[in-house]
This record gives structure tokens, C-alpha cells and sequence, in this order.
């Protein structure tokens, strides 16, 4: 009886991990409805009810040229709606990725993790395979979303081509492969969900408000000016807009995507070398 | 000790500093043999398969496996192996199928064998019908057999089985046994299992070593195990009032006769031999047996002649409780 077993390939088994995490998300179309609806109510709700245009043009005592003014001056645009509908991208990417640190948890305590431990699969692409999964998960949804945003209004910039598109995608992969390296560091030797389910409350709200996803960092005080700035949440949110919205600060783009590559390159190593020593105990 | 397919030698972990679960244990598993540990939950049985199947590092000593090194050659020690863990570790969302085919993947078995493999598999564990249903559907010995399907599709030297019997109820157990005679039979491995059932241990391994305290306390058959407790015990009644204790004695293989509220209480060896001996002596002497049981020891008494503590009343850590109890309640599922 032939033991052969082919391929040698060190990749093996990160396509079959990364497909069976996808499995069970395209299965359920459910999920994915759910998924969406979420940043869609914020967007919706939040973006549509906080008209912080009106509150300048209908103002009387503010001629309409100044009003625009100070909502370009604030926003880089004269529509909010489309200002938080591309924070909202950075939203989805943020809320998505997090399951990744809860899927590995589970898998640690269902047996499936030992499982796999056992097979010659390499320890990096088990983890690799999460980010992987969560990445792709996140681009769709994204891109869901981004198309019920143009729906709704959302307006383009002077710049803007539909080439710009790709740029966005390429934003929100960096972004969410940094971000499910991090939740995937976080649960990577626990095997109680609840301490995952407790890091993920604690900082999804200010991961959030300490960006420019929702606000412009310039309005913040100082100390959150700080914060803000290190947050690579807002370095995605603010090349989207230099792709959709702005007139593109072509120094300032290649910077948000040089900060976002470091940071989405050091934590997925991380993740790697830390897969290594970490996922057998 | 390289033709040993598992040689263990001075294997040892212990946790948090502390807690010993493994102490210097010693073993070795020759090229087709079922090997079994056997204990209670809690005595580091399956701290040692979690070694062996390279998840664990040990804090000391080594063990090889088909002669690769656990610590050293872990990867190749991997693709040799196959595993059958204690939990049901199949994805529930995914199909029967699925499951194979994720297995196979993970060792990166070209997709042309791995579908024919499964197709095998499934043919042989009978769920060549439920292949495209969810796991979650299956029942507890339907989960078990994938599971020992998903541990096969690599071809494995090796198969380590973790409690495969674990939850299931008495039938199933017996079916499940079988299946895993014919797997072996087909695919001619080596198997090493562990198990705190007696009754998995007498039917399926060919040498047992039982395990208590993180240390080995016995390693042999069962049979072996049994006659080493001092043989069969037969019991039996003369309608005459002599006492007869000195006549038996002196038959060959009695080794102790003793006299218990007018019942004779006899040790021997080969009990099924002996038996109709003293029946025929007796006879010829004038004496009519009126009563006679023979009772073969089983490995309980083994188990509570070595450990003092019979195997039914060991309590488990919380963390074992869980997995086990999940375990347990997802077999019950019909």
C-alpha cells in the first residue's frame, strides 16, 4: 500500500484553512446579511441623522459660500454623509477582523486546533490562514457596503476614478491583515472566549472614536490628537478619502499606505514568529 | 531500539512547574501491535499521545516515533502519523466529505488521492450515505467513525486513537471496536490508543501498560495481566460433608483452596482446564459436585490489585470535566 503522500509544497493546508473558515461564512448567507446591516445602520442613522451640513447652510446668519467653506476647511468635504460612510469602511474591517482572535479561541477549545497541530500543516499558515480569511470576509463586506453607500449619496471628489477603487481595496487589505494579526495574537493561548469577547468590547468603541473615522483628528484636543495619530485607523480612513473624496495629496496617500503597510507587515510577523512558539503549549 | 515503532524513554511533563502529569515513563510498541494506555482520567494518558503526536513538548526525556524524534523531527514525526483525538474535533459546518478533504489538505495530498481515499474511507465506515449531510447532524458513533477516517487519510504508519470510545453507549462501543479491527486489518498500521474503559482494553490491545499517577505501573497482555493476579477462581459445593480442602490441593495447578460458608473457594490456573479435574478426583474419591462456577479475573482486578483503587471512582480536574462533558453530550446526539 502506497504511503505516498505527494505534495511537498510548504503552503499546503493555508488554502484548505482559509476556505473552511469562508465555508461556514458563505454558507450562512444569514452572517453575512447580519454583517452588513450593522454598518449600515450606522451609516444610515449616524451619517444621515448627524447633518452637520444643515447645521451651517441652514443657518441664516452664515452666508452659503461660508458654510461650505468651513465644511470643507473641517471635512475636506462639503457632505458629512460621505465623510463617515468612508469611516465606516475602516468600521466594517475593525468589527470583522476581531472574529478572527474568537475563531481561534474556539478552535483551541472544540480540539479541532490540536487537530491540526498534528498534521504537518506549517504553524504559520494556521494563523496565516485566519488573517487570511478574515481579510477576505472584510474586503467583501466592504465593498458591499461601499456600493449601499454610493446609494445613499455618497459623492465623489474631483480625483476620483473608478481606478481609485482598487486603492480602497488595497487600504482595507493592509488595514485588516494587521488588525486580525493583533485579535489573533490576543486569543491565540486562551481558551476562554469570554476573555476574548471582554478585549473585543473594551476596545472596539475607542478604536473607533480615536481615529478620523467618524471626526477629523484637527477638531480633537491634543492628547487625542496624539492617540488619533498613531491609530492606523485613521490612516486607512483618511486614504480612502484622498482616493473617493479629496483632491489627492499624492505625498500624503503614499504616507497613509507606507504606515499602513510597517504596520500591517510587523504585526503579521509577529503573528508568525509568535505562531511558532505559541500555538503548542 | 530502532525497530521499536514508539520508544519512549524517560518521558516526562510537567505543568506550571508543578504539576507532574507525566514521570519518567518508559515504553516501547513494536511494528503492528494495538498498544494501550490504561487509567484513569486525570493519570496522564492522554498528556502522553498529546507528546507523542508532537502538540506537546516534553519537560523532559524523549520519545521517538517511527524513528524521528518528537522533539527534534516533529514535522516528520507528523506525516507519519494519524490522530483520532478524544474530542470530536470535526468541523460541524462542514459536511462528512468536507471534513475528509480538510484533513487530507492538511497534508497536503494532491486532490486527485485525497478524493479517492475519501471515497474509500467513507465506504469502509459506512457514511458513504451521510457524506454530504452537516457533522452537525451526525450521531456520536457516526462522528467517531470520521474521526477515525480523518486519522487515516494520510496513510499512517502510526494511528493514535485518545479515548476512542469515550461517551458512546454500550453497542456503539462494540461497533465502533469493530471498526477499528477492520481499519487496522486493511491498512495493516500500528496503533496506539488510550482508554479507561477495561473492557475496550481486554478487546482490543495486544499489550496494555497501565498508567496511574503520571507512572506506568504494569506493561504486558492482558492475558498476561490476568494470570499474573494467580489464575481463575472456581467455586463449588459437594453434597457430602468431608472436607475435601487437601484432596484439591493436590491437583495440579491449584494454587490455593480455602473454605467459605460451605463453599469451596479455589485458585487455579487454567481454570477450564482444571475445572473438570477436581470433578473427576472428586468423583473417584465418591464425592458428588453439587455446584461449580468458574470465574475468569478480569483487568478491574488487575487495575485494583496494582493502583489499590478500583477505576470506576477516580474524580477528574474541571478542565478535563468540560471537554469530556461536551464530549459526552454531543455523542448523546441522535
Amino acid at each position: 500500500m502506497s504511503r505516498n503522500n505527494g505534495s511537498k509544497n510548504p503552503f499546503h493546508g493555508f488554502w484548505a484553512l482559509t476556505n473552511r473558515e469562508l465555508k461556514k461564512w458563505y454558507k450562512e448567507p444569514f452572517i453575512l446579511f447580519i454583517s452588513i446591516v450593522q454598518p449600515v445602520i450606522w451609516m444610515g442613522l449616524f451619517g444621515k441623522a448627524m447633518n452637520i451640513n444643515a447645521m451651517f447652510t441652514n443657518n441664516p446668519n452664515i452666508p452659503p459660500e461660508f458654510a461650505n467653506q468651513i465644511m470643507r476647511q473641517t471635512f475636506g468635504t462639503s457632505d458629512y454623509f460621505s465623510y463617515m460612510a468612508v469611516g465606516i469602511l475602516s468600521f466594517v474591517s475593525l468589527f470583522t477582523t476581531m472574529f478572527s482572535g474568537m475563531s481561534i479561541v474556539w478552535d483551541r477549545r472544540l480540539g479541532f486546533l490540536n487537530k491540526v497541530l498534528s498534521t504537518p500543516v506549517a504553524r504559520s499558515s494556521i494563523v496565516l490562514s485566519k488573517v487570511m480569511s478574515a481579510t477576505i470576509r472584510s474586503l467583501i463586506q466592504a465593498s458591499i457596503v461601499l456600493g449601499i453607500a454610493f446609494l445613499f449619496g455618497l459623492q465623489t471628489g474631483p480625483s476620483f476614478t473608478p481606478l481609485n477603487i482598487l486603492g480602497v481595496f488595497a487600504a482595507t487589505f493592509l488595514i485588516c491583515i494587521g488588525l486580525s494579526s493583533i485579535f489573533l495574537l490576543i486569543g491565540i493561548r486562551s481558551t476562554r472566549w469570554e476573555t476574548q469577547m471582554a478585549v473585543m468590547n473594551l476596545l472596539n468603541l475607542p478604536l473607533m472614536f480615536t481615529s478620523n473615522s467618524l471626526f477629523p483628528i484637527s477638531t480633537m484636543p491634543d492628547w487625542l490628537q496624539i492617540i488619533a495619530k498613531v491609530n492606523p485607523l485613521t490612516y486607512t480612513s483618511d486614504a480612502v478619502r484622498q482616493l473617493l473624496l479629496y483632491e489627492t495629496d499624492v505625498a500624503q496617500l503614499l504616507f497613509d499606505f507606507t504606515y499602513l503597510g510597517i504596520f500591517a507587515a510587523v504585526f503579521a510577523s509577529i503573528g508568525i514568529v509568535l505562531s511558532w512558539k505559541y500555538l503548542s503549549k | 531500539m530502532t525497530e521499536d515503532v514508539i520508544s519512549a524513554e524517560g518521558l516526562t511533563k510537567v505543568f506550571n512547574k508543578s504539576l507532574v502529569a507525566v514521570d519518567h515513563v518508559n515504553f516501547y510498541v513494536t511494528e503492528g501491535e494495538i498498544f494501550g494506555f490504561l487509567g484513569p482520567n486525570g493519570a496522564g494518558k492522554t498528556t502522553t499521545i498529546n507528546m507523542l503526536i508532537t502538540i506537546l513538548k516534553p519537560t523532559e526525556g524523549t520519545a521517538s516515533v517511527c524513528g524521528y524524534d518528537i522533539v527534534k523531527q516533529a514535522s516528520m514525526v507528523r506525516n507519519v502519523i494519524g490522530v483520532v483525538p478524544q474530542e470530536y474535533t470535526a468541523d460541524e459546518d462542514l459536511t462528512g466529505y468536507e471534513n475528509i478533504i480538510l484533513c487530507a489538505d492538511l497534508y497536503g495530498i494532491p486532490r486527485e488521492v485525497s478524493k479517492k481515499r475519501a471515497f474509500e474511507l467513507l465506504e469502509l465506515v459506512e457514511l458513504t450515505a451521510f457524506k454530504d449531510k452537516k457533522v452537525e447532524t451526525y450521531s456520536g458513533g457516526m462522528r467517531r467513525r470520521l474521526e477515525l477516517a480523518c486519522g487515516l487519510i494520510n496513510r499512517p504508519r502510526v494511528l493514535f486513537l485518545d479515548e476512542p470510545t469515550l461517551g458512546l453507549d454500550v453497542q456503539t462501543r462494540a461497533a465502533t471496536w469493530n471498526y477499528i479491527k477492520l481499519l487496522k486489518k486493511e491498512f495493516g498500521m500500528t496503533l496506539f490508543m488510550t482508554t479507561h474503559y477495561l473492557e475496550e482494553a481486554d478487546a482490543l490491545c495486544d499489550r496494555i501498560a497501565i498508567i496511574d499517577y503520571g507512572k506506568i505501573v504494569v506493561v504486558g497482555s492482558p492475558g498476561d495481566l490476568k494470570n499474573a493476579l494467580g489464575g481463575d477462581i472456581i467455586t463449588l459445593s459437594i453434597q457430602e460433608d468431608a472436607d475435601i480442602s487437601g484432596l484439591v490441593e493436590k491437583i495440579d495447578n491449584v494454587k490455593e483452596v480455602r473454605k467459605q460458608n460451605g463453599m469451596y473457594w479455589i485458585k487455579a490456573e487454567n481454570g477450564e482446564i482444571t475445572a473438570p479435574i477436581v470433578i473427576e478426583v472428586l468423583r473417584r474419591k465418591g464425592y458428588a459436585v453439587t455446584r461449580l462456577s468458574l470465574t475468569k479475573p478480569t483487568l478491574d482486578e488487575v487495575y485494583l490489585d496494582y493502583t489499590g483503587r478500583s477505576l470506576r471512582d477516580v474524580e477528574e480536574s474541571k478542565e478535563s470535566f468540560r471537554a469530556h462533558r461536551r464530549t459526552l453530550r454531543r455523542s448523546r446526539r441522535r
